[in-house]
């Protein structure tokens, strides 16, 4: 009896193992996180337009009816990455995600403060590389670093009413995400 | 003989107990720095860089993104303040003010996180579509039939729950503690 109860005990402590490990490796091993979902409409580094969800065919699960969104799939191995987005009548906002679906940061166009926002996303390896001449201290330069080297950069406009969302989506229309050329390597 | 059934039987105890585990905490959501107000709970830390290692399995196994926090915060409602399962089939009154907010919306999900389709098309409100009162407060009526004001309409399904995001709210909104930041209380009215 106590030899059973002893097993029991292993295959707890076991099972306690398995359980961090298949939390931890999950994430590594999704097949239907939003990356994938995203990736066969969203071309690298261009901004695609996300379909409006609707109770028969949604993207991704817990979308907001009331956002257009438009996705860039982005991919820094070949240098940075520049986004401009015009600000809707309402609310835009500009989340960035890792490859995990991790949001590491995200604005919006009140702090972005002007009438389009723009932004440069590069790995921190990247960052160290730049030239360090004026531009680089230019105050109205936004840099963000990517802890990652591929990602999704999830730009959304808000549609107050429903008549208001072709507003929200010819905004998003006009949005660019382009790869910069390599910045030139210290020597 | 013995020993091998031994490790056999612990080998199932920790399968049983390490993957069912894992099932339930990723299908039910977890305690960790969740934020809760009456019937709603935000996880404002699912947003930022320092998200828990259960909420990154969480959304990979879902697929969604979260609100970044730069962005805004969301609140999620899956029973009434009694705490009874939200149920279509009854009629819900969701009453109040909600914390201050550039925008909020309010959606109606199933359990699932898909939208529900019904005859008006409606999937839920916007901060400036609401019908308010002179104070400001609201009424939004959660029913499967049609009612007089804000309606929002459930089509009758068996469970759902209702997501409301606060959008360019001032900071630490969600981070403070329950009484200072107002909710929309959920209460049932009737059942059908």
């Amino acid at each position: 009896m106590i030899r059973w109860l002893l097993w029991l005990l292993a295959g707890a402590l076991l099972g306690g193992i398995v359980h961090l490990i298949a939390v931890l490796i999950l994430p590594r091993t999704a097949t239907q996180d939003a990356y994938s979902r995203l990736a066969p409409l969203a071309p690298v580094n261009t901004v695609a337009a996300v379909p409006q969800p609707t109770p028969q065919n949604e993207v991704m699960p817990f979308m907001d009816p009331a956002f257009a969104a438009a996705v860039c799939r982005y991919d820094l191995t070949d240098g940075p990455i520049k986004l401009s987005v015009p600000v809707s009548p309402a609310y835009t906002s500009v989340s960035f995600y890792t490859r995990r679906g991790v949001a590491y940061y995200a604005i919006n166009d009140r702090s972005a403060g002007r009438r389009q926002i723009e932004l440069e996303l590069m790995t921190s390896e990247q960052r160290t590389n730049l030239p360090e001449d004026e531009e680089v201290t230019a105050a109205d330069r936004l840099i963000v670093e990517s802890p990652s080297s591929t990602g999704l950069i999830v730009v959304r406009a808000l549609a107050p009413e429903p008549g208001l969302m072709p507003a929200a989506r010819a905004a998003l229309a006009a949005a660019t995400c382009r790869q910069q050329p390599m910045p030139a390597e210290e020597r | 003989m013995r020993l091998l059934l031994g490790c056999l039987f612990a080998l199932a105890v920790a399968a049983a107990i390490g993957l069912g585990s894992t099932w339930l905490v990723l299908t039910r959501g977890t305690a960790f720095g969740a934020v809760p107000i009456g019937a709603w709970v935000a996880w404002p830390k699912t947003g930022t860089r320092d998200i828990d290692p259960y909420a990154r399995a969480t959304i990979a196994r879902t697929g969604e993104l979260p609100v970044g926090s730069g962005d805004g915060v969301a609140f999620v409602a899956r029973t009434d303040d009694t705490g009874r399962p939200l149920d279509g089939r009854c009629e819900v009154l969701v009453s109040g003010a909600t914390p201050q907010a550039r925008f909020w919306t309010l959606t109606l999900y199933d359990p699932q996180g898909h939208l529900i389709g019904n005859a008006i098309d409606r999937q839920g409100f916007t901060s400036q579509e609401i019908v308010r009162r002179a104070d400001g407060s609201f009424d939004i009526v959660v029913a499967p039939r049609s009612r007089a004001g804000n309606w929002l309409p459930t089509n009758g399904i068996e469970s759902y729950v209702l997501v409301l995001r606060l959008y360019d709210s001032p900071v630490g909104v969600a981070t403070r503690a329950a009484r200072e930041a107002p909710m929309p209380s959920i209460t049932l009215r009737s059942c059908s």
